[in-house]
């Protein structure tokens, strides 16, 4: 008994200074790759912009001023020092509606992907556990998600359930989750195959531990390289919907949202539409080059596949 | 062949199923159809009369079964909103969809197959760079951002194009390119990757080896080759397409099903919304069933059995 | 002038890693003649097949030639332009590679992939290059050839696809031919019969062969001169009977020793203790001495150079003329 803690703890300090090893090594190859540096720096970017908020601009985003209509921004005649990049329909800053959009784009970006991760996770461990008909149902289910647009059931579900931001975490999550599925049921499935499981077995372990203590570690660079594309999606998804008036509703403010009171107003304020889409797609850019490097340092076999 | 094609087409059963399964199953959440349907100042003898005539007072399963026998007989109910039976709203609008989403499909296929080949041979070279560079960003925008991009630049400023509406060609021009665009972002990189793939394999060398010049070697032996992942590529594009054009419809007024969906959704009406989404789902199934023909027809290793 | 067929002299073929410059082939230099088949040996990774890709011109990136000449007829491949290089490539000179599996595309016919080299190289019509591919695949031993003809590489079996690359290979009556391990992915009783072709066909249009084997029992039976590579150089180079009978360099030596040989008593098989050394850290003086049983304190300093110590036979060894 004393000398099987002693083991484990010895163990658990090789692998603390192992992961230490690891982390600084990480490091060391994010700032190798541009791109990967270049990722980091917007996501830290966007990141302060939703956390330091309230210090980063003196407007309430929501704050409407008729007197200070669609003014441009303050380089161009007729701006003013007081909003850095005008002000849209309903004069209200847009400056401080993007620094706060921010904080909708990374909630629900973040959010709805670990929603699906949970839901993908959960109906992947049944199918593959299980098998059988609740593998059959699980997999029907999901070939059925893929046959449809995500964007389409999201549409479906929203008109049932109405927007806003809880909604759109849940039913971004309840539509996204089929990748999650696979891979874990995928893995499930080939530890189930292998011998240490089946010996273990042999001697009377039980096979659910076993699985649960080998999966994690086995599907999480996949479960990473998956929710950092989804991630990306997801924030193009937000914004999508809410460009279409499904996504959340005012007062809060969503970079889509801005759009599309922008796109109404593209023939004589060309900002009101420009800044939002630029804030959006650099946070996407920062997502996916992040994703890209995660991808590249955790999967050998997909970086080679890409040169 | 034969075999086959009866075979993906019982294939289409259980998934048409489930998703007609999911559309009901919202739909009876959605609350209320009656409330929905009767004005405000409607009695509660008219509600009684109202729900009878809906069969809602029958339990669920035999609802669905009349939904399905509904349904598939083209009956989706009538669009509260509009008055008029579903199916043919939904329909009437299809064509203009299929337009915008075929000539984009094409537009994107133009870009990408060039730059896709020409960055996989010049790989690592500044232009490869250039183009990698530019369909990271093309991912990267929101495409209706980038129409809203468009119609500042084309109609605005120049004045080349119009801003919204269906008609001629010039109507045509910027919402198949904000959508074509976007597309050929992710193709681009998908069709580098590829061709990088097969550039390595031996068949490719063996042709080199025969003395034939460069350009066959790519344009015959590498890029066959390569037709059969732009066509796999190609439909798994499907689906952003549809996308893309939901939300492309709507920046450009375009008047094809996705407004008309992206209307019903917001008018909360049931009846469109099935109609739409089942069309939409039966269209993606279809076409998944073609590429997979064309694939077969593309790739001697496969077999029918 | 020369009247040999082929004469590499010098060539360095490098591939760039993140790890540096990685010589591949490093300093090469040997002939063949008309009709003469020479064999190059060595273990994976010895360079021995960046040899033959450097000669055919089919070195790609990461990899380069950047020293050296590649005389075929007397003019040099390397300093030849694309086009120029592919009027030989296919014609005058063909390779065989080692993976059937994978060389053949698969998405063409066999017909197609057959005609294709002799319509390039000898302007004649369809119907003409299918009929001259059907002979050249009954020459190669198949016998339903306007039937396979029409066939995608799937539908054939290894050794019938190896006989394919070989119908391309001499389709147009090539004066040198490259076969790259040629048998290796095949089954042993079809590795003597695709051997056999090779040999048969070679003899009968007085082709050169320049064979790239692992595979002593390979040499015996076909080579004329034998020219074992070791780590991206020569070590050794001499006749085929004089290599098997007087080994000189302790590589070649183990090479032999670590073969089954019916005609000689063998105590044990011995195999070489070791692996390649990694070319992007070679050892000092002779890159063999860490595996070398003979090795003395001498080989760690100077690299040795190819010396021939006896009448047509060379070797890179300082010891050599001890007689090991």
């Amino acid at each position: 008994m004393l000398a099987k803690t002693f083991e484990e703890k010895q163990v658990s300090t090789r692998s603390a200074s192992n992961r230490k090893s690891k982390l600084s090594k990480t490091i060391k190859l994010l700032f190798n790759s541009k791109t990967g540096t270049v990722g980091l720096f917007l996501i830290i970017l966007v990141t302060c912009l939703a956390v330091f908020a309230p210090w980063l601009t003196s407007f309430d985003p929501a704050q409407v001023n008729p007197l200070a209509r669609l003014q441009p921004p303050m380089w161009m005649e007729g701006g003013s020092a007081e909003h850095i990049l005008g002000t849209d329909n309903l004069g209200r800053d847009i400056w401080s509606r993007i620094v706060y959009g921010s904080r909708i784009s990374l909630i629900i970006g973040i959010g709805a992907v670990l929603f699906s991760g949970f839901i993908g996770a959960t109906l992947g461990l049944l199918a593959g556990f299980y098998g059988g008909w609740i593998n059959a149902i699980i997999m029907r289910i999901a070939d059925a998600f893929l046959a449809v647009p995500t964007i389409l059931l999201m549409l479906v579900f929203l008109a049932v359930v109405g927007p806003g931001l809880r909604t759109l975490i849940v039913v971004i999550g309840i539509t996204s989750w089929v990748p999650y599925a696979r891979v874990v049921r995928g893995e499930v499935l080939s530890i189930k195959e292998r011998e240490f499981v089946k010996a273990a077995q042999a001697i009377g372990a039980k096979k659910k531990r076993i699985i649960f203590k080998h999966i994690l570690p086995n599907v999480l660079s996949s479960f990473i390289i998956i929710s950092g594309m989804n991630v990306a999606t997801t924030i193009v998804l937000e914004a999508s919907l809410s460009f279409l008036g499904l996504g959340v509703k005012a007062p809060a403010v969503s970079w889509g949202g801005m759009l599309s009171d922008g796109r109404q107003y593209v023939a004589t304020s060309w900002w009101v539409a420009t800044f939002p889409g630029i804030a959006i797609t650099i946070t996407v850019l920062g997502v996916i080059f992040l994703g890209d490097w995660l991808r590249d340092i955790l999967d050998p076999r997909m970086k080679m596949k890409n040169g | 062949m034969t075999r086959y094609l009866l075979k993906s087409i019982l294939q289409i059963v259980p998934v048409l199923f489930i998703i007609s399964m999911l559309v009901f199953v919202l739909v009876r959440a959605t609350g209320d159809p009656v409330a929905l349907m009767l004005p405000e100042s409607a009695t509660e003898q008219d509600r009684i009369e109202m729900t009878e005539a809906l069969g809602l007072n029958e339990p669920l399963y035999v609802q669905y079964g009349i939904f399905i026998s509904n349904a598939i007989r083209g009956d989706f109910g009538i669009s509260y909103h509009y008055g008029q039976q579903a199916l043919p709203l939904v329909l009437e609008r299809l064509p203009a969809s299929i337009e915008l989403a075929v000539v984009s499909m094409v537009i994107s296929t133009l870009i990408a197959i060039p730059l896709g080949i020409l960055s996989a041979l010049k790989r690592n070279s500044y232009l490869d760079l250039i183009i990698s560079g530019i369909s990271v960003l093309g991912k990267a925008m929101p495409n209706f951002w980038v129409g809203i991009m468009l119609i500042l630049f084309f109609s605005v400023m120049l004045g080349m194009f119009p801003v919204s509406g269906r008609g001629g060609l010039e109507n045509m021009v910027l919402p198949a390119f904000t959508l074509g665009v976007g597309l050929a972002a992710q193709m681009t990189r998908m069709i580098r990757s590829t061709m990088l793939e097969i550039l390595n394999q031996d068949y490719i060398r063996t042709a080199r080896s025969k003395g034939i010049i460069e350009a066959i070697v790519v344009g015959k032996h590498a890029f066959r080759n390569g037709l059969i992942s732009v066509v796999t590529i190609m439909s798994l594009q499907f689906t952003s397409l549809i996308s893309g054009t939901l939300i492309t419809e709507t920046v450009f007024a375009w008047p094809g099903l996705g407004q008309l969906l992206v209307a019903a959704v917001n008018n909360k009406d049931m009846a469109i919304i099935q109609a739409a989404v089942l069309i939409i789902a039966l269209l993606v199934i279809v076409i998944n069933i073609l590429t997979d023909v064309v694939y077969r027809l593309l790739d001697p290793r496969i077999k029918y059995n | 002038m020369t009247s040999s067929l082929l004469e590499v002299k010098q060539l360095k073929t490098i591939f760039s890693s993140e790890n540096g410059d990685v010589p591949a082939v490093n300093d090469i230099s040997f002939t063949v003649n008309p009709g003469e088949t020479v064999a190059i040996v060595g273990e994976s990774g010895c360079g021995k097949s960046a040899t033959s890709l450097s000669i055919m011109g089919l070195i790609t990136d990461p990899g380069k030639v950047i020293a050296g000449e590649v005389l075929f007829e007397g003019s040099d491949l390397l300093s030849l332009s694309k086009k120029k290089l592919n009027r030989y490539r296919g014609n005058k000179m063909s390779m065989i590679f080692q993976e059937p599996m994978t060389s053949l595309n698969p998405v063409f016919t066999i017909g197609n992939q057959i005609s294709e080299v002799i319509r390039k190289h000898q302007r004649v019509d369809k119907e003409t290059a299918i009929k001259k591919s059907i002979e050249m695949l009954e020459r190669v031993g198949i016998s339903n050839a306007s039937k396979v003809i029409k066939q995608f590489p799937h539908q054939l079996s290894g050794g019938m696809r190896q006989r394919v690359m070989i119908a391309i290979a001499l389709a147009c009556m090539p004066k040198l031919l490259i076969a790259d391990e040629p048998t290796t992915a095949l089954d042993v009783t079809i590795q003597a019969q695709i051997l056999d072709l090779i040999k048969h066909l070679s003899e009968q249009q007085n082709t050169g062969v320049l064979l790239i084997t692992h595979d002593l029992g390979v040499v015996a039976e076909m080579a004329d001169r034998v020219i074992v590579m070791y780590a991206g150089e020569i070590v050794e180079e001499t006749t085929v009977a004089e290599l098997f009978d007087n080994p000189k360099h302790p590589y070649t030596m183990g090479l032999l020793g670590s073969t089954p040989r019916l005609e000689v008593e063998q105590e044990m098989l011995e195999a070489i203790p070791g692996v390649v050394p990694d070319l992007t850290e070679m050892p000092s003086g002779c890159p063999f001495h860490p595996r070398c049983k003979y090795a003395i304190e001498a080989c760690k300093l100077e690299k040795p150079a190819l010396i021939e110590d006896f009448p047509d036979h060379f070797a890179r060894c300082i010891r050599a003329k001890e007689g090991l």
